[in-house]
């Protein structure tokens, strides 16, 4: 196939992990490989683990078992500030509840991730507006969040995972809080816009409308990832 | 449905989830109500000891007939005794009387010249009294000694309060020395009076021996007396009063007591304004604590309010939490609050106090109704702490409260300058009204004014520094400033406590040490010579003859002597005698001899009357000003002076007058002098001075001589330690508004633990995190100390030229320590640093990564 072919953004291999010594473990045996492009959506049973795969995935806990590589560094040996480094330059995070700062502006808010990397305030800026400008808020930039709406705050979340071009985003139910036709823009926006930056995304959600804005859908169980077939 | 069962319920909860949340309001509590409790203890002891002491010597008199401690002729007594309308009046001698004690033996006789060269002295109060007179008068004075009455005649017996016999290592048949005149006399301790009565230092004697003993004879200086059953007391005291010489007094004893008090009162000061300390310290951290836990769980509250819970239930509900825990902290802190008390009364008693805490400590008798009143003060301090948040908390509108996003926001738009400014223009009124009975009241109402206005200032203040603060490309730092710009008001209510701790303890260290500049101006004044002699440190027994004066100037090695006498004049009855000094001054000499701050030109003053100066506190108490002409009663007459110039006396704040030897001699024939001044020989050493007068004068240890030095060495040890206690409970206060910030740092941190979790995401280090913390820890609190600072010196101004003034009545220059001031801020910030980043750890430890968790 052409994307096996090319080399992998990120490589799961034989993934397990166990929270306590003399429990099951909460899944075993996950692979994945994404390339330059990928968008997956990943389904599966409240509780099976599918939050806990994100986290061994951005480096914020580490595996019992099994290798990931992101672009060919493993992530599950990084000490904490090398993994925070590789999440501050390679990764970009939507999560359910926005999580946007109260205090800083709109475009404060998603120049963040690039004051982190020292990037020059003027491109910082133009940066900024492009990408404002990309999920629909051109000029809210000097708004604070607690004037925007649920669906405004989850772009302007995406617009902070995505602004300074990450290589993998990570979602987890971004559209939980959302109506059924905002959720459906917000995910089509994010689709777009992982493309759009050359990365790939991994998508979390319940729902197989969201799922069906991914290009491939996979079901987690204990056992590990399996496609699934979307209903008609 | 039953809403107490419900609150209940939740509270509970809460309690079981975060109990340190609602332990730290409590504690704050309890620590306010500590300090306040423990001040007003220390003083309630100090004013009942006086009271107590004042009352068991005064006993029942219903009049008390004073003079000067020199006294007056005991022929007035009989002419009392007589006056219509007296039922019983007893003649008493009072007297200070240097004791000291004897070494390595007791009962045999030596000379004293074998005795060591300095020996422990003791300055005893002796009270002498005609038992059979007394018992009928102060029937609580000699309630001990009236079993072993045949004792108490003997012409050298004493009877020794405990305290005393203790000072002077001494039990019931030992012997011990008095210092009369320039030679020693030998006294005998009959017994011992019981220690719960007489928790002072005093000895009681036959007033019949007293005045052969000490050389009175003929003399007493007061006279009790109790009006006869019917009379009228205002009458009998007209009577009497048409009989006395000037100098000699008769009042009711109420306004006896007063006196006592009022002469302790400048040291009170002090207490005074730890009161303050503690009231508002206190004050404020409930305010504080109470404030954010409400403000914390307002997205709860909305989520009732959503539920169905009324508006005013929920404000009931707050408002009853914060009563209910301000009555458990309040309990807390009484009990700890007696504990302060109690140590701080021990420290006193040493010799923090000078002497005038001496026996308080073992009388701090515990009374249930004042415990009731302070558990119930601080119950209602938190409950109104709490009204005013929980209002804002009810009066919003649940769908806010519950938005994300809104947090932190809440008070963004308190900013009080109205209030603020209308506060300090009241404290700037106050500030320049006069005293109230005596008492500076205006004055500490101008501090709180002051304070409070201040407090209000600094959320406006705040912002608009945070509004000046450069952008800078370091992302903690950008957000820590962009947090504190969204919550500044919030930030100041946690500051609120440090600001009114620290900016009092600023303003304590600018009068202390403006104090203790001003205080070694006048000691270099004052002291000009090389050598100081005192006979007998203060006693009213000792003093030198005209030809020990004459030996000792022409002694080897001295090339001037000065000798004064000074003795204490009572010129009003409810006010303190006055202390005299005749002294070898004249127009051209008295601006090397005192602290002249005004005086009257040489022209204008008419050759005839003898010159004068006052203190300071002459002009406030008497009205007497520069260029007045004033008259004292001396020898037998009154003699006039006309008031050369006004001085600062910072030995005496109940007032003195400088008059000139010559002066007082034509008046009283009186040669003698109590101490002396000498400038020395450039070959002479102080040691062959000493050597010389001492054996000169045969006096032995009753002869206290230092050099300038020395002296200098014990009044600065002397000051300092009467404003070590202060430095102490100050230090406490700021270290408990030191507790009020990282309370309000901790838990903010802890409620910020989403917003961590979500920068660790993103790619914040876990060091940058904790940076971001400290930052606005270290912002924060530079600003509020900032704001102290400058509070501060507005309070010291207060300070140092209103309730200085108006309690001590002299006056200092201004004088700002920026050393010490500069050092304290500092360490101040340091540990605010340090606060903050401690609490930025313990909220990112354990999961804090996953507090994003609400959704992962
Ligand atoms: N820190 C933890 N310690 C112990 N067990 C944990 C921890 N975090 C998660 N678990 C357990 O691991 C399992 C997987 O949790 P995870 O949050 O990954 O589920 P999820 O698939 O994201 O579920 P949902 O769809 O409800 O979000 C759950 O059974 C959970 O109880
Ligand atoms: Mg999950």
């Amino acid at each position: 196939m052409n994307a096996s072919s090319r080399t992998a953004l990120l490589e799961v291999r034989g993934l397990g992990k166990r929270y306590r010594a003399h429990r099951p473990p909460v899944f075993g045996g996950v692979d994945l490989r994404l390339v330059t492009g990928d968008h997956v959506a990943i389904m599966g049973e409240s509780g099976v683990g599918k939050s806990t795969l994100l986290n061994l995935v951005a480096g914020l806990d580490r595996p019992e078992a099994g290798t990931i590589l992101l672009d060919g560094v493993e992530v599950g040996t990084l000490d904490d500030d090398a993994a925070t480094r590789l999440r501050r330059a390679k990764m970009g995070f939507v999560f359910q509840a926005f999580h946007v700062l109260p205090y800083l502006t709109v475009a404060e808010n998603v120049a963040v991730p690039l004051g982190l990397l020292g990037v020059a305030r003027r491109e910082s800026g133009a940066r900024v507006a492009a990408i404002l400008r990309e999920v629909g808020l051109a000029g809210a930039g000097p708004r604070y969040p607690r004037e925007l709406s649920g669906g405004e705050l989850q772009r302007v979340a995406i617009a902070r995972a995505l602004v300074h071009r990450p290589r993998l985003v990570l979602a987890d139910e971004p559209t939980g809080n959302l109506d059924p036709r905002t959720a459906l823009q917000v995910l089509d926006l994010l689709r777009g816009q992982v493309r759009a930056c050359g990365g790939a995304g991994i998508l979390i959600t319940h729902s197989f409308v969201a799922a069906r804005t991914a290009d491939r859908v996979l079901r987690l169980t204990a056992q590990g990832l399996a496609p699934e077939v979307l209903p008609p | 449905m039953n809403q107490a069962r419900l609150w209940w319920t939740l509270w509970r909860a809460q309690w079981r989830d975060r109990p340190v949340r609602l332990l730290m309001p409590m504690l704050a509590i309890a620590l306010g109500v500590a300090l306040a409790s423990a001040v007003y203890l220390v003083n309630r002891g100090a004013l009942d000891e006086f009271e107590r002491a004042a009352r068991r010597l005064a006993g029942e008199a219903d009049l008390v007939v004073r003079g000067a401690p020199a006294g007056f002729p005991e022929s007035l007594y009989p002419a009392i005794a007589r006056t219509p309308g007296v039922a019983v009046a007893s003649p008493v001698l009072e007297v200070m009387v240097p004791g000291f004690r004897l070494f390595g033996y007791s009962g045999a006789q030596r000379p004293i010249t074998e005795q060591p060269k300095t020996r422990h002295q003791v300055l005893l109060p002796v009270v002498a009294v005609d038992p059979f007179r007394a018992t009928q008068v102060q029937p609580a004075l000699l309630g001990e000694i009236a079993g072993n009455l045949r004792a108490f005649f003997r012409p050298d017996g004493i009877f020794l309060s405990v305290r005393a016999a203790g000072a002077l290592g001494v039990g019931t048949g030992d012997q011990f020395d008095v210092l009369v005149g320039s030679s020693m006399r030998r006294l005998e301790v009959m017994g011992l009076l019981g220690e719960s009565a007489y928790p002072r230092a005093l000895g009681i004697m036959d007033i019949a021996a007293a005045q052969w003993m000490f050389d009175r004879s003929g003399i007493v200086n007061r006279i009790d007396v109790r009006v006869a059953e019917g009379a009228d007391c205002d009458d009998v005291r007209a009577a009497i009063g048409r009989l006395l010489p000037s100098g000699v007094t008769v009042a009711a004893p109420a306004i006896d007591n007063e006196r006592v008090a009022s002469a302790t009162r400048a040291y009170r000061v002090n207490l005074d304004m730890l009161a303050l300390v503690a009231v508002l310290t206190g004050a404020f951290l409930v305010l504080a604590t109470q404030a954010l836990s409400i403000l914390r769980r307002r997205t709860a509250f909305g989520l009732l309010r959503a539920l169905g819970v009324t508006r005013g239930a929920l404000r009931r509900a707050l408002v009853l939490e914060g009563a209910a825990l301000g009555i458990m902290g309040a309990a807390l802190g009484v009990a700890l609050g007696q504990r302060i008390g109690a140590w701080m009364l021990t420290a006193l008693a040493g010799d923090l106090g000078a002497g005038q805490f001496a026996g308080v400590a073992g009388h701090l008798a515990p009374r249930p109704l004042e415990w009731v009143a302070f558990v119930v003060a601080g119950g209602l301090a938190a409950a109104l702490a709490s009204w005013w948040p929980a209002r804002e908390a009810a009066a919003r509108s649940p769908a806010a409260a519950l938005k994300a996003g809104d947090a932190g926001i809440v008070l963004a738009r308190v900013r009080p300058w109205r209030a603020g400014f209308a506060l300090i223009l009241l404290g700037a009124v106050l500030a320049v009204l006069p005293a109230l009975h005596g008492l500076p009241l205006f004055g500490y109402g101008s501090i709180a004014a002051l304070l409070l206005g201040g407090v209000l200032l600094v959320p406006g203040i705040a912002d608009r520094v945070l509004g000046r603060m450069p952008t800078v490309r370091h992302t903690p730092t950008t957000l820590a400033i962009a947090q504190l710009r969204g919550s500044t008001a919030q930030a100041s209510i946690g500051l609120a406590a440090i600001i009114v701790s620290f900016s009092l303890m600023v303003s304590m260290a600018i009068m202390v040490h403006s104090f203790r500049e001003s205080f070694a101006d006048w000691l270099d004044t004052i002291l000009p010579a090389d050598l100081q002699l005192r006979m007998g440190q203060g006693g009213d027994t000792g003093s030198l003859d005209a030809a020990a004066q004459a030996r000792l100037a022409r002694l080897d090695g001295v090339t001037r002597a000065e000798f004064r006498r000074t003795f204490a004049l009572p010129l009003r009855r409810d006010a303190t005698a006055v202390q005299i000094i005749a002294a070898p001054i004249d127009a051209s000499t008295a601006a090397s001899r005192l602290a002249i701050i005004e005086s009257v030109a040489a022209g204008a003053q008419p050759a005839r009357l003898p010159p004068a100066w006052i203190s300071e506190a002459m002009v406030d108490l008497y009205g007497w000003s520069a260029g007045s002409t004033i008259s004292l009663p001396l020898g037998r007459d009154q003699v006039a002076f006309r008031v050369a110039g006004i001085y600062r006396d910072y030995g005496r704040s109940t007032g003195s007058v400088v008059i000139p030897r010559s002066a007082y001699r034509a008046a009283t024939g009186d040669a003698s002098a109590n101490d002396g001044a000498f400038w020395l020989a450039r070959t002479a050493t102080p040691a062959q001075v000493e050597a010389a007068i001492r054996a000169a004068l045969d006096a032995g240890p009753a002869l206290q001589l230092r050099t300038t030095t020395e002296v200098r060495q014990l009044s600065f040890a002397n000051f300092d330690r009467a404003f070590a206690i202060t430095y102490a409970l100050e230090a406490i206060a700021v270290l408990i508004g030191l507790l009020g910030v990282s309370v309000t740092a901790a838990s903010t941190a802890l409620a910020r633990r989403s917003e961590f979790g979500m920068l660790r995401h993103i790619g914040l280090l876990r060091r940058q995190v904790v940076a971001m913390l400290a930052g606005e820890g270290l912002l924060t609190s530079a600003i509020g100390i900032g704001c102290a600072l400058v509070l501060g010196m507005a309070l010291s101004l207060v300070l140092v030229y209103v309730v200085n003034r108006q309690s001590f009545l002299w006056s200092i220059d201004l004088a700002i320590p920026w050393w010490q001031l500069g050092v304290l801020a500092f360490a101040l910030l340091a540990a605010a640093a340090v606060t903050a980043t401690v609490s930025g750890r313990a909220a990112l430890s354990g999961d804090a990564l996953r507090a994003v968790r609400e959704d992962w």
